[in-house]
């Protein structure tokens, strides 16, 4: 028997407070994530259940247990106040997938910090963006990352302390200090800061068409509804061993690789390797994985080595699959039937959203291809990208659209409210994505309703790379769009018009590609670049993305009226 | 060690590891699974490879496990070198 049970009698007065009531909370009370995933859990009789179990790609590994959770947690967040961080500071985690990220995160909520975890894969200007507009006031990182830091510290004043997380080695420098975890003074006791419901938690970063990435503000009373998904959704039961492949530096990886296993007393197993078949099913056979939350574009990796690998490792412990991202398509659903004996469960949401909107839940039939239903508590809708009212017709495309309230919702962008108030037209919260509603009241995903690049699950602004791309030497002007991917679903491609005295060729090409993916992320190298003598334009002067986007998924151009003559 | 595998390492270090990021890289330093090359950047190394060797690597053999070693490269790159 799923958690859920019914869909459709779950959806017969639903009310939040449900989730209020199992996690003790009351309204007007404090509420901190911290201290719900670890302190409370230990309170509940688990502290000696195993929390974490970590393993990096050599094989190493570390299991910590609830009161480890709780303990190094305390000693985290004791040690940001001797450091003379303040509740409210936003406290950036830029490393990668090490017990220490996912113990600072819970540290630094319970002092009332901000978490604002960053993808460790960043380049100094993304990293740079995106700390100078959160005025990040101390950052925890790796030593294999710190010179990225050290490159933008300088352009960063309001930056304190860069914590080294493994301070082995040459002598730290300015503003640096050491921290080792498992050498630092245990803290048992901590007064956790009393953060309220609508206390700033966490800053996700997220990008958009124009304008630099924004971050997304959440708050602590966002635990209600990740709580309450991840048990239904994910089927969090006490005896599951849970798999999260996503990254903290993502949404996917704080909801649901922290808060949703923990705050439901879960043991998760984290993984700190980049993709690799063998050794993915190797880590469920060994730990004997029972929910897998994984991402359409890992799925198609796994797919492209087909059954007879995952044949050859016991995988029966498996018993439910998730797959959140970008859509996931049927094919995939059918070949998990085939490979696993089960099918992935998709699931949509987003940075903003803070938590599953539409799922397909345990107990619902999965139609192969659908994101499936509104989550209950959510009131989700197709409506007209003019006039934004709900389209009542089947099949007809419009915006996804949902009403404001649930637990989870952001509640602004940093330091950009207009943005924040931009988003909600006619009482809904518009979420940029195109989709379809059917008959039976499923959501079929169809893209992006802007230039947004969703690639391998990731949101690439095209105005960030085409803003690096300018600092290039020898480019006079590009355009960056989505190209068609069949693993990614969308990877990232350039149009770029050289300067006079550069020649177009396969060096040049190279160089860019490795000058973009310094300077902002892998993901927002272009996969390809098309050197091209000059690039479509309004008549004033606007460069017109959608008819290279068009060009290449080989749509429709629509109107050129507005296009500049050659 | 010979040319193709110490020019890739070269490369990785030249183009994938921060200036002062002195860790060692042998010819079976995983660098997929250690997180230095990742599934997107694997394509600029493919590009590189490509280029270098004068070869074409199929999209279906450039998986990251041909990627993830110097050892492994120079096994791909030795199959579609004429």
């Amino acid at each position: 028997m799923s958690n859920i049970g019914s869909y459709t009698d779950r959806l017969k007065d639903f009310d939040w407070s449900l989730a209020e009531k199992e996690l003790g909370y009351r309204a007007g009370e404090p509420i901190n994530i911290g201290w719900y995933c670890s302190d409370r859990i230990c309170q509940m009789g688990l502290a000696d259940k195993k929390a974490l179990i970590w393993e990096d790609f050599h094989g190493a590994s570390k299991t910590y247990t609830f009161d480890d959770l709780r303990v190094l947690s305390n000693t985290i967040a004791a040690s940001l106040q001797e450091l003379g961080l303040k509740p409210g500071e936003r406290i950036c985690l830029f490393m990668d997938r090490v017990p220490e990220l996912y113990i600072g995160f819970l540290g630094i909520l319970k002092m009332g910090g901000i978490a604002q975890p960053l993808f460790s894969a960043f380049g100094e200007d993304s990293l740079l963006t995106r700390l100078d507009n959160a005025k990040t006031a101390a950052i925890f990182t790796q030593r294999k990352h710190v010179a990225k830091v050290r490159k933008i510290l300088a352009q960063l004043p309001e930056m304190r302390h860069i914590i080294v997380v493994d301070p082995d080695g040459p002598p730290l420098r300015e503003r640096e200090v050491g921290f080792r975890l498992d050498q630092a003074k245990r803290v048992e006791q901590f007064t956790v800061h009393p953060t309220t419901a609508e206390t700033p938690s966490v800053l996700h970063y997220t990008s958009g068409t124009t304008g630099q990435p924004k971050g997304a503000q959440h708050v602590h009373y966002s635990l209600i509804s990740q709580y309450l998904t991840a048990k239904w959704v994910l089927d969090l039961q006490p005896n599951d061993l849970y798999w999260c492949n996503a990254d903290p530096g993502w949404v996917t990886g704080t909801s649901y690789g922290i808060i949703g296993p923990w705050s439901n007393g879960i043991t998760q197993v984290v993984l700190d390797s980049g993709f690799n078949t063998e050794r993915w099913y190797s880590l469920i056979q060994k730990h004997r994985v029972t929910v897998w939350y994984s991402a359409p574009t890992a799925i198609r990796l796994l797919m492209r080595e087909g059954t007879v690998v995952a044949r050859r490792f016991d995988l029966s412990s498996l018993r439910h699959l998730c797959s959140v991202g970008e859509p996931l398509n049927a094919e995939a659903v059918l070949w998990s039937r085939e490979a696993y004996g089960l099918q992935f469960h998709d699931s949509y949401w987003q940075t903003e959203t803070g938590s599953i909107v539409i799922t397909n839940v345990p107990e619902m039939p999965i139609k192969p291809g659908s994101m499936g239903k509104p989550f209950p508590g959510i009131e989700a809708t197709i409506v007209d990208p003019k006039t934004f009212e709900p389209i009542d017709q089947p099949a007809r495309v419009g915006l996804i659209a949902l009403r404001p309230g649930w637990p989870a919702m952001f509640r602004t962008y940093w330091n950009n409210r207009a943005t924040y108030e931009s988003k909600f037209k006619n009482g809904w919260y518009i979420s940029g994505d195109r989709a379809s509603l059917d008959s039976d009241g499923y959501f079929w995903f169809v893209g992006r309703d802007d230039d947004v690049i969703n690639t391998g699950g990731h949101l690439v602004g095209p105005f960030e790379i085409e803003s690096a791309l300018l600092e290039h030497p020898a480019v006079a002007e590009s355009a960056a769009v989505g190209k068609p991917d069949h693993v990614n679903m969308e990877v990232v491609k350039a149009f770029v018009a050289l300067k006079p005295g550069f020649e177009p060729n396969g060096d040049l090409e190279l160089e860019i590609m490795n000058f973009i993916r310094k300077k902002l992320s892998p993901l927002a190298m272009p996969q390809e670049i098309e050197f091209v003598k000059s690039l479509p334009k309004t008549r004033s002067g606007k460069i017109m993305r959608r008819v290279l986007r068009a060009q290449e998924w080989g749509e429709p151009i629509g109107d050129i009226s507005t296009l500049e003559d050659d | 060690m010979d040319d193709i595998k110490q020019t890739v390492l070269d490369y990785i270090r030249k183009e994938y590891l921060e200036e002062d990021d002195d860790r060692e890289l042998t010819e079976t330093t995983p660098l997929i699974t250690g997180g230095i090359v990742d599934s997107f950047s694997m394509v600029s190394l493919k590009r590189f490879l490509e280029r270098k060797y004068a070869i074409q690597i199929p999209d279906a053999d450039a998986s990251p496990e041909a990627f993830d070693t110097a050892r492994s490269i120079e096994v791909l790159v030795n199959r579609f070198k004429k």
